[in-house]
């Protein structure tokens, strides 16, 4: 027994978690397309892209440096803010969640959502310099 | 049915804004007690400030304001007052200002700022109000709206006069607090933007707002780690979150601290693990639990070890500044005053005492327990209820957690500093409210329901509790002890202030927690109709001693300026002394328009806003060093502290003198500070034990020491003190603060003079004398003639020369100078 763990260095434990969460995410990304409404898939594609794009800004900031550090920071924050308010809507909208948001209607959901986006940009471009 | 239900429902909202618009009425007249007995004043030290500052924005306009260098503070480094402080209280005044002047009434600027306080204790009430009623009921709501109106721990801060950050800030607090439940309870983005846009405003007017900006994630992480997760938290938090940061930069004094200080990394953490836990509930419902298990244990070890070496990494490379001396300070009380003894010098930042509790809060302080007690127990029943209630109770307990945390860490930071006393009392009035609103439902409801709710099997307790109260409550005090055991923390905290207060409340705080403690049984058993009348009167008289104590505390201890003073005579008429405000205009009449006028920080707010001079520390202590090199000043002999105030160009001395009427916050009893500062800049010159008598104590009288009687303080507080005389048989010089005949009577000033002194001694301005220039001839070709003159002369040039020199050459016999000689 012992020099079975023994014979098992880390590395290979690393390697059989990982050879586990593969299978779970194919299966996330199978049931993700078949159980999705469109309504749910357009908003998904937005938050993609906000991603990209927060990710393109991050590299930037590695490479470039962040000098004008409000400039950098509006954006960011704009990005992160964007995406998370998405999801906020995305959560709102699924039906899944229905009985948690019996308040939000999903047009009052989307009317939300552009109060806050329209706060948040106002902001940005003041913060922008 | 309708009709009645619409016109019930008609009655009950009229009776609401009734009940409130006497609530914003009484807190408002009950702040004006310094406006009828003195004038419409600006109070104290820090409102002097923001009132300059008000005025300086509605003069030049809010860009002016928010690009306005101060050359007249801080002398000679000035000030950046638009980037350094919180411009919501001034925008404000300055938007009612232009709003009544559109309107056509023209009012002076600072009778807004005089009247801002009270009128926004009104909205605090209302904002009270709507938080109560979002977390308990609209009759706690009342209460507390009550409550908060009259509240001593508030009223302190908010009475007519005292325009000062605080007086607007807990408005924003309350409201910032009550759309966060409701955004919390509707999970609906807009009201979390308002929230925002409420913080926005908190952080505008007040430094306290990093309070609320880790009071919320603290409520959140509560939520999460009880397993109270859902997706409205993760709705109103995160929008919540990203919004309030990048409004909050928009200050320019808060600028880049959202991201680079530890006080806001916590809402960060929150933010980044509630991500994370978002994202494994979406993942849960998709896969199975073993899957589940590997993903989360996996990823949140991985990503919290992450965050922690990041946090640490951004720290130690500086981009990240690490928790400031003022937040250890709320940890260690002693932190301060070995570390940083300016923030201990203050009287306010001093640890709260157990009479204080009583003082400013009163009845709800004994109350408060229940309240909070009643929403504990409320999370504790959930476990009882049904599947069926558990969603909608859930929701509801989600809240009482975020009012748990508001009393217990408000109760924590008041036992700190007396300061956040503030904090505390709006919690306090909330579950006050509850307590109150709770006991009285169970009392006050109608006998018939009750009879048929209890079964018969209740008769004979009944009549138990019938003959419980037919006693003389005091004789049952022991007996509530062991009955207090399922309100143990109202028990306690009435122990407490027994200790504190002596016999005189023992009945009191008892009887409160005996009579809730019964209302907390009653549910059960059904209480005798005599004990729930008896029971109501009481609690009603407890509501009327608060009001009246209220009322009492307000009109005597925080109603007063502190600008001018008041006494009375002995035939009881008042006395009032105006000798700052003298003192300020005599400076302000008499001096050049940019004349430095040295004093002790305190003062500087004030000499700015009344006398309009340059002044050269002041009560925003950005700069130790620079106070330190005052208090150096200070301390040091004349000479030396002539050579200092040289350097600072300083032309007059301010001290602040109480010896001849009693007033003890006079600089003397200032001076340890003084001292102790100066001597953490320059520990060689300055030694705090060389101030200290031979035993050890500190003392002006008899047995001061040598370096203490020749200070430049004591020289100016003391300065021709012994020409004074209290009664015919008393010697001169008797010092009616301290109690004693001063230690040296006969001062000579050589190197400042006295300019001025108010009429009662209380302020005394000194000006440095400018030493005459040195002739640059040569002895041998001044003419014979004027030999005497010479001499004189010569004796000057000693006298410059030999500057540091002069106190030891003393000793040696060189002849020193008079002033008199030198002038002539």
């Amino acid at each position: 027994m012992l020099r079975q763990m023994y014979y098992h260095p880390i590395h290979v434990t690393i390697f059989r978690m990982a050879a586990q969460v593969v299978p779970v995410l194919t299966k996330l990304f199978d049931d993700y397309q078949k159980t999705t409404s469109s309504k749910l898939k357009i908003i998904d594609a937005y938050m993609t892209y906000i991603l990209f794009t927060g990710i393109f800004q991050f590299i930037y900031c590695l490479l470039v440096g962040t000098f004008p550090f409000n400039s950098f920071l509006s954006g960011f924050i704009s990005t992160v803010t964007s995406f998370v308010l998405a999801s906020c809507l995305r959560m709102q909208v699924n039906q899944e969640n229905r009985s948690e948001f019996t308040a939000v209607s999903t047009e009052r959901a989307f009317a939300d959502f552009i109060f806050a986006n329209l706060i948040l940009h106002l902001v940005v471009v003041n913060f922008l310099g | 049915m309708t009709s009645k239900t619409t016109s019930r429902v008609g009655a009950t909202t009229l009776l609401t804004i009734v009940v409130l618009a006497l609530a914003w009425l009484v807190g408002f007249a009950s702040r004006l007690f310094a406006i009828v007995r003195f004038e419409s004043i600006i109070h104290e030290f820090d409102p002097w400030f923001n009132y300059r500052a008000t005025h300086h924005m509605v003069q030049h306009g809010f860009y002016k304001f928010l690009n306005w260098f101060d050359e007249r503070a801080w002398y000679p480094l000035g000030r950046i007052v638009g980037g350094t402080v919180y411009p919501g209280l001034m925008v404000t005044s300055g938007l009612i200002h232009w709003i009544l002047d559109s309107l056509n009434f023209h009012v002076h600027i600072r009778e807004v700022c005089v009247f801002l306080a009270p009128t926004f204790s009104g909205l605090t009430a209302i904002a009270t109000y709507f938080l109560t009623k979002e977390l308990w009921s609209p009759g706690a709501g009342l209460f507390a709206a009550c409550f908060i109106a009259i509240s001593p721990g508030y009223t302190s801060r908010s009475v007519a006069g005292s325009y000062d950050n605080e007086g607007i800030a807990i408005f924003a607090l309350q409201f910032t607090y009550f759309l966060w439940v409701k955004s919390l309870k509707t999970g609906s983005i807009m009201w979390a933007s308002m929230c925002a846009l409420s913080y926005f405003y908190m952080v505008s007017a007040w430094g306290g707002y990093v309070f609320i900006i880790n009071l919320i994630p603290l409520h959140a992480l509560a939520l999460i780690i009880m397993g109270r997760y859902s997706s409205r938290l993760f709705v109103s938090y995160t929008s919540f979150y990203c919004l309030a940061t990048i409004l909050s930069m928009q200050v320019p004094f808060v600028g880049f601290q959202p991201v680079r200080t530890s006080e806001h990394m916590p809402a960060f953490g929150v933010f980044g693990l509630l991500q994370i836990v978002a994202l494994m509930h979406y993942a849960r419902n998709r896969i199975t639990r073993q899957q589940f298990m590997t993903l989360f244990v996996g990823g949140l070890t991985i990503l919290g070890g992450l965050a922690v070496v990041v946090y640490f990494a951004l720290v130690w490379g500086g981009y990240v500044a690490p928790f400031s001396g003022r937040f250890y300070s709320l940890w260690d009380t002693g932190y301060a005053k070995i570390h940083i003894p300016i923030i201990a010098s203050v009287s306010e930042h001093q640890p709260t005492t157990w009479v204080s509790f009583f003082f400013d809060l009163h009845i709800t302080a004994a109350v408060f327990p229940v309240g909070l007690w009643y929403c504990i127990k409320k999370v504790n029943d959930e476990r009882v209820f049904s599947e069926f209630r558990l969603r909608f109770e859930r929701q509801a307990n989600n809240l009482f957690i975020s009012v748990i945390l508001y009393a217990v860490s408000a109760v924590y930071f008041a036992g700190v500093m007396v300061r956040l006393m503030l904090t505390l009392t709006p919690a306090v009035c909330v579950l006050a409210g509850i307590g109150f609103s709770y006991t009285f439902e169970k009392y006050l409801k109608d006998e018939e329901t009750k009879e048929r709710s209890s079964s018969t099997s209740s008769t004979a307790k009944d009549e138990k509790l019938y003959d419980k109260a037919a006693k003389n409550v005091k004789s049952r005090v022991p007996d509530c002890v062991n009955s207090n055991v399922s309100s143990p923390v109202s028990c306690v905290l009435s122990v407490r202030l027994c200790v504190v207060d002596g016999n005189s409340h023992y009945a009191f705080f008892f009887c409160v927690s005996f009579m809730f403690h019964n209302a907390n049984e009653g549910e059960e058993t059904g209480v005798s109709s005599n004990v729930r009348t008896i029971i109501s009167i009481i609690l009603v008289i407890f509501l009327l001693m608060f009001v009246v104590h209220a009322t009492y505390v307000t009109s005597n201890a925080y109603s007063h300026p502190s600008v001018v003073l008041q006494s009375s005579t002995s035939n009881g008429d008042r006395l009032i002394m105006d000798d700052f405000r003298e003192a300020y205009h005599w400076l302000r009449e008499n001096t050049a328009d940019d004349a430095r006028v040295m004093s002790w920080w305190d003062y500087g707010y004030q000499i700015a806003g009344m006398a309009n001079r340059t002044t050269l520390v002041d009560n925003n202590t950005w700069n130790n060093s620079h106070i330190a090199l005052v208090g150096k000043a200070m301390s040091s002999n004349e000479s030396a502290a002539y050579e200092i105030m040289t350097e600072l160009d300083v032309d007059y001395i301010l001290v602040i003198f109480g010896g001849v009427i009693g007033y003890s916050g006079d600089d003397i009893n200032k001076f340890l500070w003084m001292v102790r500062i100066a001597q953490g800049e320059h520990p060689k010159d300055i030694r705090e034990e060389n101030y200290f008598t031979a035993s050890g104590e500190y003392s002006t009288g008899a047995g001061a020491s040598e370096t203490m009687l020749n200070c430049l303080m004591y020289k100016m507080s003391y300065y021709r003190f012994g020409e004074t005389r209290v009664g015919y048989n008393q010697a001169g010089g008797f010092d009616r603060t301290r109690g004693y005949v001063i230690g040296k009577t006969d001062i000579k000033l050589e190197y400042i003079e006295e300019a001025y002194t108010t009429e009662n001694w209380l302020v005394r301005i000194y000006k440095r004398k400018k030493l005459p220039n040195r002739p640059t001839v040569k002895e041998a070709t001044i003419p014979i003639k004027g030999k005497k003159a010479t001499q004189v002369n010569k004796q000057d040039l000693t006298l410059t020369f030999n500057f540091n020199s002069l106190q030891g050459k003393n000793k040696k016999g060189v002849i020193r100078p008079t002033p008199t000689s030198a002038k002539a």
